[in-house]
Order: C-alpha cells, then structure tokens, then sequence
C-alpha cells in the first residue's frame, strides 16, 4: 500500500528487507488510477460480448484453411509426459514417408531433442520451445508451420506439450486430436482428464507389451474413454516392439488418401 | 497453468477496445465462465495482475460471473444441471444430452473511464 496516497492491492505491495531503500517515497512511477473519479472523468460500459479464445480460435481456422487447401491431415498429438508421443512418431514416420510426404513440428518447453530424433528420420521438422508455457497455440504453429517445407498431400504431426490438460483448450487447426495413454499410467485417466479424453477423436493405448508386468485392464480403460468421448477410434499398440502399429499406420493412410 | 496466458488474451483484448472507445483506463473488465469452460475462476484472478501489469487494465477490477451447466436430453426433453460436457439423463437414464449452456468463456463487458 502507498502511504502517501493510501491506495493500490496485493500485487502491488513491495517487500523490502532492513537496509534496502524504502519508507517515505518509492521509485516507482506513480500514475495509477484511482477507483473514483476525479475533474470531468466519467466511466461508460461497453459491451463486448467476446469469446476469450476468439483470436486463437481465428488463427486455427486460418491454419485450418490452409491445412485443406494443401489436402495436409494435421494431426494434433497429445499425451502425459512420458506415454511415447515421439517413439510412436519415430515407429510410424517410417513406415508411412515411402508413399507420403511427412513432417513434424515439436512441442516442449525446452530442448530440440525431440526434433533431433525426428530429424534422424530424414523429414522435415521444426522445434517449437514454448518456454515457461504449457501448450501450444494457433500462432505458433502458424509460424512453424510457415518454416516448414509442407507438400501437398502430407502428413503434418504435431507433438504438442506433454500435458493433459491444458492443451485441450487450444485449437491449433488440426483435422484430428490424437490422445496417447501408455499401460504404465492409470486405466481411469481418461476419467480423472475427462476433457482431453472428450476433445479427442482418436485414443492410442501405448506400451501394450507391458501389460504383464502392470495393472492395467485395456477394457476398463477402454471403457472409461468411451463414457467422455462416444465416437473415440481406438488403437492398442506398442511403439517398441511394434505389435499393432501396423494397424494405426493403415487407418491413417486410408485417412490420408480422403483428405 | 493456461489461466496465465488466458488472462494475457482478455488483458489483450480489452485494451485493444478500450482504445478504439478512444479511453486510456480500463476500470472494470467484466467476464462469463461456464463451469465446463475448463478455466478456474480463482486462477484466473490470481493470474490477472501480472498480466494487467503496465496496461490500460493495470487498475480494472475483474468481475467474473460463474455460469453452471445445463444439459438437456434429446430424447424426453428433460432439462437438468451437468458438469461435464457428457451425462446422463437423471429422468430416462439417455446418454444423448445435449449440453445448452456452461462451456461460455465471454468477454461480457468493460467499462472504460472517460475525459480528463
């Protein structure tokens, strides 16, 4: 609080410690309004009536709009930290860059590992660094996006933030939203993250050749998914041995060829 | 912790009015969340000084009207408060509900000062 005026809140307080300047004045500059009027000021009302998201919303169907003219499936790939979106990636890029054009753009807060073992693969791929931020948005996947060499036709993979929830708030443009939940987390996540789970089009049960070691029923998981999202596509797979990746790589082809 | 880069956005947004009204302070910022709209009230206001810091809002109070969740279902009509965006029909047990209000995250007004 300021002594002089008396006004100001919590988030203006300043904490000083003995010896530090302080007391009568502060360095601050001090023009803050105070809640009453003062001369001819007057407050007027004006309605806005705006969607919050309204400008992320308009960049996604911007980036929708060009994903569709270029007949470009974007997938938005979304998970927990740890449930094998890259490893899936790394199994998948493979078996489907012979017939078409793949490219990838990494989500994570730091680092370009992550695109360092897409790049390995031999597709373009650019890493997106959100910093201290827990998703991605529509700009910056626009601006990726701009950076990447996309042919037509392609397959574009976004790997967002290992994050269940706050992702699922953020259109990024994406024809689909692809959740990966691995046999090692629990078989009522899609409960405890029920919007993720309602906002996805598609569940991948990954890391399937540890169902012997683990208690994890796929049915009840299966059906815990199901009760948030009734039209769910769902795959079960292993992305390190490979059992069932064959199966998701065709389904999405057959999307591919629809795009 | 999306409420920070949410607050930034409506911090965005009502400045980016408020100088089209032709104002240079944002006294009150008045906004609807829907209990399915996937944003916590409490976060929002405890994101919303840092991100009004140094803007037209730095001073604006910010008032938030909690909308619950409405379902209603498509198959008897009954209509029932939900809290997530799938129920079930307390009346005929259906799990086709259509949800018709909760997921609102609005703008709803501000209130801008005015003259000198």
């Amino acid at each position: 609080m300021c002594d002089t005026c008396g006004c100001g809140s919590e988030g203006e307080a300043v904490l000083l410690k003995p010896g530090e300047r302080g007391g009568g004045s502060h360095d601050h500059d001090h023009h803050h309004h105070h809640g009453h009027d003062h001369d001819e000021r007057r407050t007027r009302m004006v309605q806005m009536e705006q969607d919050v998201l309204q400008q992320n919303n308009l960049l996604a169907e911007r980036n929708r709009g060009f994903f569709e003219a270029k007949r470009i499936l974007a997938l938005n790939v979304l998970s927990s930290p740890g449930s094998g979106k890259t490893s899936l990636l790394e199994k998948i890029i493979p078996l489907l860059k012979e017939n078409v054009p793949v490219a990838v753009i990494e989500g994570d807060q730091q680092t370009t590992r992550d695109a360092d073992r897409i790049d390995a693969l031999g597709v373009p791929v650019i890493q997106i660094n959100t910093g201290t931020g827990c998703h991605l948005d529509a700009q910056m996947i626009n601006r990726a996006a701009r950076q990447l060499p996309l042919q037509d036709g392609s397959l574009l993979c976004i790997e967002n933030v290992g994050n269940l929830v706050c992702p699922a708030m953020f259109d990024l443009g994406e024809a689909l939203k692809v959740v990966i939940i691995s046999v090692t987390e629990g078989d009522d996540k899609p409960l405890k993250y029920p919007y993720m789970f309602h906002e996805a089009d598609v569940c991948i049960l990954n890391k399937i050749d540890l169902l012997p070691y683990v208690d994890f029923d796929s049915a009840v998981c299966r059906e815990n998914a199901m009760r948030v999202s009734h039209g769910l596509e769902w795959f079960e797979l292993s992305a390190k041995t490979g059992e069932g990746v064959d199966l998701w790589a065709s389904w999405l082809e057959k999307r591919l060829s629809q795009s | 912790m999306h409420e920070m880069s949410v607050a930034l956005s409506i911090v965005e947004a009502a400045e980016a009015r408020a100088r089209r009204e032709g104002s240079g302070v944002i006294s009150e910022i008045a906004l609807v969340v829907g209990r399915l709209a996937g944003v916590v009230p409490d976060a929002l206001r405890f994101c919303f000084p840092a991100a009004s810091r140094g803007t037209l809002a730095e001073d604006a109070v910010l008032v938030i009207e909690e909308r619950e969740g409405r379902g209603v279902c498509v198959s008897c009509g009954a209509s029932f408060a939900v809290s997530f965006h799938v129920a079930e029909c307390p009346e005929c047990r259906s799990l086709a509900v259509r949800v018709v209000s909760g997921d609102e995250f609005i703008i709803e007004s501000i209130t801008i000062e005015e003259g000198e």
